[in-house]
């Protein structure tokens, strides 16, 4: 079965999502999904969607990279850890010392994103440092 | 005399027909293949990638655009230039997809799955050609994130056939 076929109801939701820059495209037997989704719902939306058509993503024949347009500077992030605190480093890396923690469900402030992978945020006690976008939830 | 007149107007036919031949190939001499060519090219170069050739009026379009809509609508700004002179358009622009960038440096891939793998210490994951392999045991909650987490890097593909869900 063709993978557009398979995925067609997460292509669907992606194309109709408000999705910017959206690109679906099938490369050597994965479907890569990438774009720009207008909240953090959306993107949700498309996990779960995918989730349904692929339980626990084992068939590894999507790759899908969607941020949150709403992850601008200056903007409120929220710490989605499992339970655990968020590590806040001095450098965009795992090897950087730890210079704080952000709570599990805590605000911070997103302050620049120095890649995809590393946000520069501060908490509301004034630290700053950086932490893994992965764990940070655009609010709204 | 009655000759004459018949010849007359034999000559008279000859001749306005002989005009109208005239005035049409010249009509048609008024914009060369190249001048059409050279007006369509104007209206198409915002779209690079797609080629311009006019024979005899009938322009030929080739190359290649991201979606049907833009194809044709291509064709249609392109018939638009001289919509008059251009007889014919054949569209032989194809319809390709985007390539979606993908990592292909293990090395830097590599570095990266270190991060996105580091609050996983069940899992273990190799990167190879650009692809990435995780093994190990997870619990079905936390599926979501670490292939999120992933497929952030831009692997060309994330495998977790081998993954054991507690």
């Amino acid at each position: 079965m063709a993978l557009t076929t398979k995925y067609q109801g997460l292509i669907d939701v992606a194309n109709t999502s408000g999705i910017e820059g959206l690109q679906i495209a099938e490369q050597e037997g994965v479907l890569h999904i990438r774009g720009t989704a207008p909240n953090a719902d959306v993107k949700n939306k498309l996990w779960d969607v995918y989730n349904q058509l692929d339980p626990n993503y084992l068939s590894g024949d999507v790759v899908m990279n969607v941020d949150v347009s709403s992850a601008v500077a200056g903007s409120q992030v929220r710490v989605i850890t499992q339970n655990s605190n968020l590590n806040i480093r001095k450098g965009p890396g795992t090897d950087q010392p730890i210079v704080g923690k952000a709570a599990k469900d805590e605000i911070i402030t997103l302050i620049s994103r120095a890649n995809d992978q590393w946000w520069l945020v501060r908490t509301k006690d004034g630290e700053e440092g950086y932490c893994y976008a992965q764990y940070l939830e655009p609010i709204a | 005399m009655q000759i004459i007149m018949n010849l007359k107007n034999v000559i008279n036919v000859f001749v306005l027909s002989a005009c109208i031949a005239i005035s049409t190939s010249s009509c048609k001499s008024k914009v060369s293949d190249a001048d059409l060519k050279a007006k369509v090219e104007t209206v198409v170069a915002s779209t690079p990638g797609v080629t311009v050739d006019v024979k005899d009026g009938v322009l030929t379009l080739s190359g290649s655009v991201a979606t049907e809509a833009e194809r044709e609508a291509i064709a249609n700004t392109a018939k638009a230039a001289d919509s008059k002179n251009i007889k014919s358009v054949v569209n032989n622009i194809v319809v390709e997809a985007p390539k979606v960038e993908i990592n292909a440096n293990d090395v830097d891939l590599a570095a990266k799955v270190v991060d996105a793998t580091k609050d996983f210490p069940t899992v273990q994951a190799v990167v190879k050609d650009g692809i990435v392999t995780v093994t190990g045991t997870l619990e079905q909650a936390r599926i979501q994130v670490l292939k999120q987490s992933l497929d952030a890097l831009s692997p060309k593909k994330v495998d977790l056939s081998a993954l054991v869900i507690k």
